[in-house]
């Protein structure tokens, strides 16, 4: 069946290129059938490779499509790699991707047919190119995906491009993660220096031997490139201005692509990571800065996408500050745990936006609750499974990332706890201002109110089902012995990691008492939240540092000031002088030239024999001159 | 006769007929003096091959060498004589269609 791992990605290629290619022919249920379809398959095919990689003993299976560059010496081949860890993101990447596919069925419905199918293809071409980055078998597979996400996320943020300020937020998505594309590429092309090759196998089995120096040159480099794809300081704004996109399409980016990439690529290099260990540091402090600057923006922020998206640029934070400390297996199922609860999140925030007639601010809902309940419900279970809450599938795995923070440096993790407990604080105010109290909208938009149709309601539910049962693939050894079948499951990719890594053990007690301190502060922020913004909510303009806050602590006006700014300067005066001036003018002047001689020349022809016949005279008379004397 | 005093007519020929050609707008008379350019490198291509043909046969009596330039001339008196007809009725033409042979009045290569 691994043999047959190219249908993967193969199913929505074809769904891109019909839905692309027949959009102006297409019926509206027509192409929401074949995007939803192809994925669907995907997802089955990827369901049954799932089941052939958990058979014990299971060796890494590489697929040779056909050579695709073979040049001085080196060769990367178009190929496949079926293993555990690739596997486990065509599942995420497919499943969820499925159901926000069927979800966006409904909630695009609004759109005209040729948009629907244009929608429906970038959808298709999005998971494509993320089953292209986790299934590569080499860096430059991976890199081709890694573009393609990008490229992606462009189109779909900026779907509704006659919106000047969505067409401005896709640009900055791009043009971020440009910048962090280059830090990949580099790194790539220090891989190939190094190792003469890109293929995984290959680089990492010839890694022991190379320098520290080199490694901690080539993962910092590739991790430049994950902290533009996985939204992280300093290149982490693009992500909040990408909820200009179409709902559904935050739920794909945030949980299920685009942002994952950093953390897979990572968790794929993670012996490279192992042996460089500066790199670690950088990764783990990075994530963990990203992860509390994220989470105060959120707490001020009013806009029910925004608060959200900081989120998942703070849930961003913790999956690298896990890989930076070692703890591959909890980033990778924070991951998956995360795919669930914040698609489950954004297309609840979808289905209430909807309701709403596409108002998004939450200081003009409330009392929702009793109006849209299964979006209610399926919210509620959400927002505990983020903050933390056992036996939800976001305890398990934040724990697991907390646990070896601290056996890495308990700074690590007080300063994570404190980042979960406002993680806590934000998701239940966000809760509390949407769904409780009264509706402080306008009369018409109460009127109107109403639940979701079925098509958006069953993915949440399945959504909510699996971020509630998630965890329990990763039980920590605390609760049971052996009953990690995550971890065991991951195993053999992590293996050569976890043979030179040194392991922190946190004694049991020890272990008890973080998890009982955190719990019991999660659930009073929660409760201090919830009691306070239910009553009372915050419907006044932020003041003093909260102003600060809700303007995202100033980043993207420092960005404005010092960067982007002094660039457009730049660029004026390149564009005024050299541009206009200097290259134009010698282009210009090379044409004026020429037409000025021409137009001289042209008096020659009169059209008068007799002049023609002088000139003829007097060439002759020239050469008579020249033969004779000269 | 030396063979300068046939170069100098030749010239002298010549030079007539080009001043001709630059000077005058009478399209018959361009034409004659064409024909006396022709006639110019005519006389001097016979001259040539009398000259040559005496220069050979002194030192050599039996060469086979022949007067072949004498008559490349009447060949281009003949082909002279086909050119003029054709000549002779282009202007005839260019007469009937605007009533004068001045060739000014035909610089546009149209009507």
């Amino acid at each position: 069946m691994s043999k047959l791992v190219y249908l993967v990605p193969l199913f929505p290629l074809i769904g891109f290129l019909i839905n692309g290619l027949g959009r102006k022919y297409l019926s509206k249920s027509l192409s929401g059938i074949i995007g939803s379809g192809v994925i669907l398959a995907s997802f089955i095919i990827s369901l049954l490779i799932f089941n052939e990689t958990r058979a014990e003993g299971f060796t890494a299976v590489t697929v040779n499509l056909f050579e695709f560059i073979n040049v001085a010496g080196l060769n990367i081949p178009f190929a496949f790699q079926v293993d555990q860890l690739s596997v486990l993101f065509l599942l995420i990447i497919t499943g969820v991707g499925f159901l926000i596919h069927v979800y966006s069925t409904s909630y695009m419905n609004a759109e005209e047919p040729h948009h629907y199918a244009r929608y429906f293809s970038f959808l298709n071409l999005f998971v494509f190119s993320m089953l292209l980055l986790v299934l590569g078998s080499n860096y430059l597979i991976m890199f081709i995906g890694w573009e393609g996400v990008g490229l992606c996320s462009y189109l779909l943020i900026g779907y509704w491009f006659k919106n000047t300020e969505y067409g401005n937020a896709a640009r900055k998505a791009f043009v971020m993660n440009r910048i962090g594309d280059l830090g990949f590429l580099l790194g790539l092309f220090f891989i190939i220096q190094q190792f003469g090759s890109l293929t995984y196998t290959e680089v990492f089995s010839q890694a022991q031997g190379a320098g520290v120096g080199i490694l901690t040159v080539i993962t910092l480099l590739l991790f430049v490139g994950a902290t533009g794809k996985s939204a992280q300081i300093p290149l982490y704004t693009w992500l909040p201005d990408a909820m200009a996109g179409p709902t559904p399409v935050s739920a794909l980016i945030h949980a299920a692509t685009m942002v994952t990439a950093g953390i897979y690529m990572i968790a794929r290099s993670n012996i490279l990571y192992t042996l460089a260990p500066v790199s670690q540091t950088v990764v783990a402090v990075v994530g963990l800065a990203t992860a509390i600057l994220a989470a105060t923006i959120a707490i001020k922020q009013n806009d029910i996408k925004k608060v959200l998206a900081y989120s998942t640029v703070s849930q961003l934070g913790y999956m690298f500050l896990g890989l930076g400390v070692g703890a591959y297996t909890g980033a990778v199922f924070h991951v998956m745990t995360h795919a669930f609860f914040k698609a489950l999140l954004f297309l609840g925030a979808g289905s209430v936006i909807h309701a709403m007639h596409h108002e998004q601010d939450i200081r003009k809902m409330g009392g929702l609750a009793k109006k849209l309940p299964h979006t209610h419900w399926t919210f509620l279970i959400g927002c505990i499974a983020i903050a933390g809450i056992p036996p939800f599938s976001g305890f398990f795995s934040k724990d697991e990332i907390l646990t070896h923070a601290f056996a890495a440096n308990p700074v690590y993790y007080i300063i994570g706890l404190l980042g979960a407990l406002m993680t806590a604080f934000y998701m239940f105010r966000l809760y509390a201002m949407t769904f409780r109290g009264t509706f402080r909208g306008t009369k018409e938009q109460e009127h109107h109110l109403h639940e979701s149709p079925w098509s958006m309601v069953i993915p949440l539910i399945v959504l909510a089902v699996l971020a509630t049962v998630a965890g329990f693939v990763g039980i920590p050894e605390l609760f049971a012995p052996d009953a990690h079948r995550l971890e065991h499951y991951l195993a053999p990719v992590f293996a050569a990691s976890a043979q030179i890594a040194e392991g922190h053990h946190v004694p049991a007690s020890t272990e008890w008492i973080l998890l009982g301190v955190s719990l019991v502060m999660i659930a009073v922020s929660i409760l201090y939240a919830l009691n306070r913004f239910s009553k009372k909510p915050e419907t006044e303009e932020a003041t003093g540092f909260g102003k600060v806050l809700a303007n995202k602590w100033y980043v993207d006006e420092l960005y404005e000031t010092f960067i982007s700014k002094p660039l457009n300067g730049v660029g004026y005066v390149f564009n005024r002088f050299v541009e206009k001036s200097g290259i134009d003018g010698l282009v210009n002047g090379v044409g004026k030239s020429v037409q000025w001689g021409g137009r001289q020349l042209r008096l020659l022809q009169s059209g008068q024999v007799g002049n023609y016949v002088l000139l003829m005279v007097l060439g002759i008379l020239i050469f008579f001159v020249i033969a004779l004397f000269i | 006769m030396p063979i300068n005093y046939y170069i100098i007519l030749a010239v002298a020929l010549f030079s007539i007929g080009v001043a001709g050609v630059l000077t005058r707008r009478n399209a018959i008379i361009i034409f004659m003096c064409v024909e006396l350019m022709l006639n110019a490198v005519n006389l001097l291509l016979v001259a040539f091959s009398k000259m040559h043909y005496a220069n050979v046969v002194a030192l050599n009596p039996a060469s086979p060498v022949g007067t072949e330039a004498q008559l490349f001339v009447f060949f281009i008196m003949v082909v002279a004589a086909a050119e003029v007809s054709v000549g002779l009725a282009i202007i005839v033409m260019m007469y009937r269609n605007i009533h004068s042979v001045d060739i000014n009045f035909l610089n546009r290569l149209k009507h």
